[in-house]
C-alpha cells in the first residue's frame, strides 16, 4: 500500500509530533509514504480570502506532482484536506476550470488522484481489525473524547468519509485501541482556528467550551485529527484555565500518538514529549492499572 | 366518519387496498384486496373483550409510539368501523401457534384466524384520490437533533398525541422521559422543509399555523411556561391566520429567527444550539422538551399508485394537477381527481376545499350519460397504419391501444393490427402524430397537412 504523503506546513512547525507519529504507524502497518518533493503551502484559510485562483491553485499544484506518480495523496491535516478536495470538486464540476489551473501552475492535472485524510486511510483502507491485532498495550480504562472539528467532515459535498454531524471513525479506532470513546456533543464544533489569536476573548471562550464539555462527557483527554484543534486545545489550555478559573488538566492527543503507544511504542518514540498539557502521567497511570489489575 | 360509513350510498373498504386499475373515465374496473383483519365483521359488536384480555403489547402507530396497543386492537377509539384486527406481526397464535384468548373470550364468535384476503373487483365510473401525507424522515437525516438518543426530542405528530384529551396523556403535555411538566418547551421549525441540502426544496405550508397553535397550547395549559419558536420565515397567508399568531406572541411565545445546528443534553436538561440571525448571535437554550417540526412528505407507495393509475407526480411525488391555477383538482388521466396533501402540502380548511372541488367535479361527471371532449383528439388512419405500437408507448394518457381489423387485399381476407384511439381519454396532446412513422397519426385541427400548409404560408 502506497501513498503520496503532503505532510504541510503545520507539520513541519507546531505539529512535529503529529507528523513523526503518522510516519511511525504508517511504517509499522506497512502503508509507504512517499513524501512528495517540492510541496508547497496549500493556502489554507489565507488565500481562498483573496483570490479564489490562487486558493484552487495552490493545493492543485501538489495534487499534480502526486498525480504524475499516479498516487493518492495522504493528508494529515484537515485545512489542507479541505482546499484539496474543494479542488477536486471544481475540476469535476468544470473542464473550464480544470484548463484555467493547469494553465496556472504550469502542470497537467486530470484530476485523477484524489486526498485522503491519514484517519480514513488507516481506518478505512488497513481496516480497524489489522489495527487490532497490532495492539500490545491497549489503552485500557482511558475514556477519550475524540474530537473531528469543524472541516474533516464538512462540507459534506466535498469531504464526505463519516457523517458530518456525527462522526464515529475516530471513536471506533479508540474502541479498537482498547480505550473507551465517550459520546459527547463537541466532537464537531468548531476549535477557533486562528481566532484565539485575533480574537483572544472570543476564541477562548470556544476552546473553553470545548475542554468543558469533554470534561462533562468523562472523558480524561481528547483525542484529535487536527493541528490548529490540537494547538488551540494544548497549548491554549493554561489561558483558557486563567480565564475562566477552571482546572482541567486534560492531555491532548493526535490519534497518531495513541496509536503509536498502543503499538507499544514508548512515549518519547510516540513524540508524546512535546506536548504542552504533559499526558505522561496519564499514560502511566493507565499502564499501572492495567499491570496491577 | 361515522355519518359516511351509515350513508346508504356509502360503502366504505377499510383495511382494504387498492391492488390494480383498468379500463378508463366512466369504466374504470378496480381490484381491492380486503386484508383478513382475523375477525368476522359481521359478528362483531366491537364490545372490546378482545383487546381487553389479549396479553400481547406493541408501539401504537396511531399514538407514534408515545403508548402501547394490543396485538388485536382498534387504531384508536372512534375508528370507524369499531371492529379490531389481528395484527399477524405479533399476535402469539400467528407467531407461535399459542395462546388464543381472544378466541375464547369473544361473546360473539367473531374471530376467525383462517379468515383469507378477499379480492374485490368492481366497476367505477371515476376515482378521488386522497392519500394524504407523512412526515419526512428527519430522524435518521438529522442526527444533530439526537432523535431515539434523547427521548424528550419529539415531533409535531408525537406533540400533537401528548396535547389531545384523548391521548396517552390525558391531554397533559408531559415529557417521554421522566413524566414530568416541561416548562420551557423549544420548537424547531422547517425541519427537512426548505432545505435542499438535507431535506426538500419546498415551504410545507402548514407547519408554521400549527407550531403556533400548539406554542399557544403549552403557554395555555402550563402555568409559567416559556416557550422559543425557531423559525426561517413565518408563513401565514389565510384568513385570521396573522391574527391568530400575533395572539401567540402576544401571549409570550418567543420566536427566533434562526436555524438550530445541534441538540445536546446537559443534565436533565436539552442545550438546544442555534443562531439568532436578527442578533447576529449564537443562542443556547435550556430547554425540558424539544418538539421538532418536520416537512410534509406525500405518503409511501404514491409511486406504485402513479403508475398504477398513471398520473404524474412533481420531483417529491405529489400528483400533478391537471393545471395548477384553471384545473387544481383533475389530473391528466380523465375521471381521477385530487384531494388534499397527496397533491401538495395543504393545511385543513385547503383540503377540505380542494375535497368539495373533487367531490363536485366526480358527480358532474356521473351525472351525465354522455360525455362532451375536446373536438382536437388524435385519429388514426387506417389504411396507413403499420401496427407498430409507438404511440401506445408515448400515450401520457393510455388513450390508444391495437386492435385487429379484417380486410380483403388482393381477394383475400387477411387480419392486422391497428392503433385505435379512445377519443373520452384523447387530450390532444399531438405526441402519437409525431412519433407515428407512417405518417397514420393526425391531431385533428392540426394535421400533417394543415401545418404544412401553414409552414408554406409563412416561407413563401
Amino acid at each position: 500500500m502506497k501513498y503520496a504523503y503532503y505532510p504541510g506546513c503545520a507539520l513541519e512547525t507546531t505539529a512535529k509530533e503529529y507528523d513523526h507519529s503518522t510516519r511511525l504507524v504508517a511504517r509499522h502497518l506497512g502503508v509507504e509514504l512517499w513524501e512528495i518533493p517540492d510541496w508547497n503551502c496549500c493556502g489554507a484559510s489565507a488565500a481562498h480570502r483573496v483570490d479564489h485562483l490562487l486558493a484552487l491553485a495552490l493545493p492543485a499544484r501538489v495534487l499534480a506532482l502526486a498525480e504524475e506518480q499516479g498516487l493518492d495523496i495522504v493528508v494529515p491535516c484537515a485545512a489542507c484536506y479541505n482546499r484539496m478536495k474543494a479542488v477536486e470538486k471544481a475540476v469535476r464540476e468544470s473542464e473550464e476550470m480544470r484548463k484555467t489551473i493547469e494553465e496556472i501552475i504550469e502542470r497537467s492535472y486530470k484530476g485523477s488522484v484524489s486526498a485522503r485524510s491519514v484517519l480514513d486511510v488507516l481506518i478505512n483502507q488497513v481496516g480497524l481489525e489489522s489495527i487490532k491485532a497490532q495492539v500490545k498495550r491497549p489503552l485500557a480504562g482511558l475514556k477519550l473524547a475524540a474530537y473531528y472539528g469543524c472541516l474533516w467532515v464538512r462540507p459534506p459535498c466535498i469531504t464526505a468519509f463519516d457523517d458530518p454531524e456525527d462522526p464515529m471513525t475516530m471513536d471506533r479506532l479508540v474502541e479498537a485501541l482498547g480505550g473507551e470513546a465517550v459520546p459527547w456533543p463537541y466532537k464537531t464544533e468548531c476549535c477557533g482556528a486562528s481566532l484565539p489569536t485575533a480574537r483572544t476573548d472570543v476564541g477562548l471562550g470556544m476552546v473553553y467550551q470545548i475542554l468543558r464539555r469533554a470534561q462533562e462527557a468523562g472523558a480524561v483527554a481528547i483525542v484529535t485529527a487536527c493541528p490548529i484543534c490540537h494547538l488551540n486545545l494544548d497549548m491554549r489550555q493554561k489561558q483558557v484555565e486563567a480565564a475562566f478559573q477552571e482546572e482541567f488538566n486534560l492531555p491532548i492527543f493526535y490519534f497518531t500518538e495513541l496509536m503509536a503507544v498502543a503499538f507499544g511504542y514508548s512515549p518519547k518514540e510516540a513524540g508524546l514529549t512535546t506536548h504542552f498539557v504533559n499526558p505522561l502521567p496519564l499514560l502511566e497511570s493507565s499502564l499501572e492499572r492495567r499491570e496491577t489489575a | 366518519m361515522v355519518a359516511a360509513a351509515r350513508h346508504p350510498n356509502i360503502e366504505l373498504l377499510t383495511y382494504s387496498e387498492v391492488e390494480d386499475v383498468s379500463g378508463y373515465v366512466g369504466n374504470f374496473e378496480v381490484t381491492i384486496r380486503k386484508k383478513a383483519r382475523k375477525v368476522d365483521a359481521t359478528k362483531c359488536r366491537g364490545c372490546g373483550v378482545c383487546w381487553e384480555k389479549c396479553p400481547t403489547k406493541v408501539d401504537s402507530e396511531f399514538e407514534q409510539g408515545l403508548a402501547k396497543r394490543k396485538a388485536i386492537y382498534i387504531p384508536f377509539a372512534q375508528a370507524v368501523p369499531a371492529i379490531p384486527v389481528i395484527d399477524q406481526e405479533h399476535c402469539l397464535y400467528f407467531t407461535k401457534g399459542r395462546c388464543g384468548v381472544c378466541q375464547k373470550v369473544c361473546p360473539a364468535k367473531a374471530i376467525d384466524y383462517e379468515q383469507q384476503d378477499e379480492i374485490i373487483k368492481d366497476k367505477f365510473g371515476a376515482i378521488i384520490v386522497a392519500t394524504g401525507f407523512e412526515l419526512f424522515n428527519w430522524r435518521e437525516v438529522y442526527g444533530e437533533y439526537g432523535y431515539g438518543k434523547y427521548p424528550d426530542v419529539i415531533d409535531s405528530m408525537q406533540f400533537e398525541r401528548l396535547n389531545v384529551s384523548s391521548g396517552p396523556t390525558g391531554g397533559k403535555i408531559l415529557r417521554p422521559s421522566d413524566g414530568r411538566e416541561p416548562k420551557t418547551v423549544v420548537f424547531i421549525k422547517c425541519v427537512g422543509s426548505r432545505d435542499e441540502a438535507k431535506g426538500k426544496s419546498y415551504c410545507s405550508r402548514a407547519c408554521c399555523m400549527y407550531t403556533a397553535k400548539h406554542a399557544h397550547q403549552v403557554l395555555e395549559k402550563i402555568p409559567g411556561a416559556q416557550v422559543i419558536v425557531f423559525y426561517m420565515d413565518i408563513r401565514t397567508p389565510g384568513k385570521a391566520y396573522e391574527e391568530f399568531l400575533e395572539r401567540t406572541i402576544h401571549e409570550g411565545a418567543i420566536y427566533v429567527r434562526g436555524r438550530v445546528s445541534k441538540v445536546f443534553p446537559e443534565g436533565d436538561k436539552l442545550i438546544v444550539k442555534g443562531e439568532d440571525t436578527l442578533l447576529g448571535r449564537p443562542v443556547e437554550v435550556a430547554a425540558d422538551l424539544v418538539v421538532v417540526v418536520p416537512a410534509m412528505v406525500p405518503s409511501r407507495g404514491w409511486d406504485k399508485l402513479a403508475k398504477m393509475l398513471g398520473l404524474q407526480t412533481d420531483k417529491d411525488g405529489f400528483f400533478q394537477e391537471a393545471h395548477p391555477k384553471l384545473r387544481p383538482v383533475e389530473t391528466f388521466t380523465a375521471g381521477v381527481f385530487l384531494a388534499g396533501a397527496c397533491q401538495g402540502p395543504k393545511d385543513i380548511p385547503d383540503t377540505v376545499a380542494q375535497a368539495s372541488a373533487a367531490a363536485a367535479k366526480a358527480i358532474l361527471l356521473l351525472s351525465k350519460d354522455e360525455m362532451a371532449t375536446e373536438p382536437m383528439v388524435a385519429s388514426v388512419d387506417q389504411s396507413v397504419c403499420a401496427g407498430c405500437g409507438l404511440c401506445v408507448e408515448v400515450c401520457p394518457y393510455k388513450a390508444i391501444s391495437l386492435t385487429t381489423i379484417a380486410e380483403r387485399v388482393g381477394g383475400r381476407e387477411i387480419t392486422r393490427q391497428v392503433a385505435t384511439v379512445n377519443t373520452g381519454l384523447c387530450q390532444g396532446c399531438g405526441s402519437c402524430a409525431v412519433t407515428c412513422p407512417s405518417s397514420a397519426m393526425n391531431l385533428k385541427g392540426f394535421t400533417n397537412e394543415q401545418i404544412l400548409a401553414e409552414v408554406d404560408a409563412i416561407c413563401l
